[in-house]
């Protein structure tokens, strides 16, 4: 008799369970779902918008230089070029100041400076874009025009080369190489700094035990262990420089054309979306507008994606 | 070798020190009393302010949280207690896709979502493609604090009786709640300084607008506007967004950083 109602009671309550189960599990399935199904949209709705650009240009979208808008031709290869040359010039200059930032602050530094080193380095993160953009105009590009190009010029006479050729006006390429390379920094450097850390102790003492110098162990021990971790840190600060709008608008100067000379000005994609969307008034330079922003987004994805699953694949590496 | 990493910490610590000593240099005068309480007034007339700017970027940092905190956090609770099934890998996977999403494609994709059918501007579709984006941030800061909630914890809710969802709404939830609303409010500052997505959405207005459904000014907006204009006074207004713009993120982004810290440093370290 107390068995039968104590089997009662236990399915009663595993009914109960059941349910209130089944609609939690249902609410949070639909959360995690919103994900993927936004990511689709976005997908899904700029790739309907850019089609009539793109069906109309075809291929030569993304060849022709030729971006005129009264005329309706518009071809992005000024704005493509732009955003590799810029993104590029500033991994060159960020990683090997990040790389050593993560070095230092995972073998050298003293406990007592990781921290707050670790932190100003981080922080560079946290600035918004459009500030980095105001201190570029009032800061940097003065400073690049009147300090370090006459010094890049005269003093290491690098003006005959075709990279600083030409008139030095201030917006730049090379202005927003320099503040791309700022804000990329900090990414590549956290990445970097958790992938040293993770090469097991072992490695570095096995290189001290057989006679390595402090900066052997690093080249020879830590860096090979953690290389495929760094690199994924470095395409995510490419991810990173490739889509960024406000801080490159401001500093580069808004030209549509490919130049040779990293003083001229240039364009990227994402600073001709931003300068050119709100005044777009034809239904083609629209359309156009958004083949750009499609083509900036599968770029950005397939870095992002090339950089997580290298990052990933170290992370389960070290685990295991 | 050994000096030039230190060299390297050197060089890559002054661009931050740089920047916020030219901030609070530029800007600091021109903070005062008039820049949180004035209209922003026609170039030549002193004493304008960005009071509509300061406003609008509050409340699109509110309709942001609302909308990107709850998916944030539905679907970080999903992942946590899904660790390895084949959706939950794909949707942590494409969180952090979504993370990688440059600003100004959020933008455009707003625009075509929310602008362009309804032919105007509003301060709604700003503040959802500013949710948007604090999406994967809160998803991943949710499902690392609720990893972080000792299983003891659930085992003795379950034992007490609680069912499954009991026990992670009122037991878990509770427990990793703190974290979370750190992870939030991280999302928040990074988004507040955000201003791509607005360019075509929220727009920016140069009156006073509160209403969800018409543009409205931004703070980073306004610091853009009056950066590439050529006035000096608009230029040193700008100068002082950025301090204010500045001083939110960095006092919320510090504050989060010490509050984890405090908690879970035992955890951690």
């Amino acid at each position: 008799m107390r068995d039968l109602e104590r089997q009662q009671r236990l399915s009663a309550s595993i009914v109960a369970v059941d349910v209130g189960d089944r609609i939690y599990s249902l609410i949070t399935t639909a959360f995690a779902v919103c994900i993927p199904v936004l990511l689709i949209a976005i997908a899904v709705e700029i790739g309907r918008a850019a089609w009539p650009a793109l069906h109309q240009f075809g291929f030569g979208f993304l060849t022709s230089s030729e971006w005129d808008v009264p005329a309706g031709k518009f071809g992005a290869a000024p704005a493509i070029f732009g955003t590799i040359v810029s993104s590029l010039l500033a991994l060159i200059i960020a990683t090997p100041l990040a790389l050593g930032v993560a070095i230092f602050l995972s073998e050298f530094a003293p406990r007592w400076l990781q921290q707050p080193v670790a932190f100003l380095v981080d922080l560079l993160a946290a600035i918004p874009s459009v500030v980095y953009g105001l201190w570029g105009i009032f800061v940097m590009i003065p400073l690049l025009r009147d300090d370090v190009i006459p010094f890049l010029r005269d003093t290491l006479h690098l003006g005959g080369t075709p990279l600083f050729s030409g008139p030095a006006y201030g917006p730049s390429m090379l202005a927003a190489g320099v503040i791309l390379a700022i804000m990329a920094l900090p990414y590549i450097s956290a990445v970097s700094r958790e992938v040293l850390r993770a090469v097991p102790r072992s490695q570095r003492e096995a290189a001290l035990a057989l006679g390595a110098t402090r900066w052997e162990v690093i080249r020879d021990a830590v860096i090979p262990n953690a290389r495929s971790g760094i690199i994924g840190g470095v395409i995510l600060g490419l991810g990173r420089a490739l889509g960024e709008t406000m801080a490159v608008t401001m500093v580069i100067g808004n030209r549509a054309e490919i130049s040779a000379s990293l003083l001229a000005p240039g364009y990227t994609m994402a600073s001709l979306i931003a300068n050119e969307f709100s005044e777009a008034t034809s239904d083609l330079h629209l359309s156009a507008l958004m083949a750009v922003g499609a083509v900036l987004f599968l770029i950005t994805i397939v870095v992002n994606a090339i950089a997580r699953w290298l990052v990933w694949s170290v992370a389960v590496k070290a685990e295991a | 070798m050994v000096t030039l990493t230190y060299l390297a910490a050197v060089l890559a610590t002054l661009p931050l020190i740089f920047i916020l000593f030219h901030i609070a240099k530029l800007g600091a005068h021109s903070i005062n009393f008039d820049l949180f309480t004035r209209m922003p007034q026609p170039v030549g007339e002193p004493g304008g302010g960005m009071a509509n700017a300061i406003t609008g970027t509050l409340i699109l940092i509110g309709i942001a949280a609302s909308v990107g905190v709850p998916i944030g956090v539905g679907a970080g609770l999903y992942l946590a207690e899904h660790r390895n099934s084949p959706l939950a890998n794909t949707v942590r996977f494409l969180s952090d896709v979504l993370n990688g999403i440059p600003s100004i494609v959020m933008g455009i994709f707003a625009w075509e979502l929310l602008v362009r059918p309804v032919g105007h501007f509003s301060a709604l579709s700003g503040g959802i493609a500013l949710g948007a984006m604090t999406i994967p941030l809160v998803t991943r800061t949710t499902e690392e604090m609720i990893k972080l909630v000792p299983n003891a914890l659930r085992e003795a809710a379950l034992a007490l009786g609680y069912q499954r969802w009991r026990t992670s709404l009122v037991v878990v939830l509770r427990t990793a709640m703190p974290g979370i609303v750190t992870g939030a409010l991280v999302a928040i500052a990074r988004i507040s300084g955000e201003t791509a997505p607005l360019l075509f959405t929220a727009f920016g207005n140069q009156f006073w607008s509160t209403s969800l459904k018409q543009p409205i000014a931004a703070l980073p907006l306004q610091i853009f506007n009056y950066a590439i204009s050529p006035y000096d006074e608009w230029h040193s207004l700008a100068w002082a967004g950025a301090l204010v713009l500045i001083g939110i993120v960095l006092v919320i982004s510090i504050a989060a950083r010490l509050a984890t810290r405090q908690r879970f440093g035992a955890v951690i370290d």
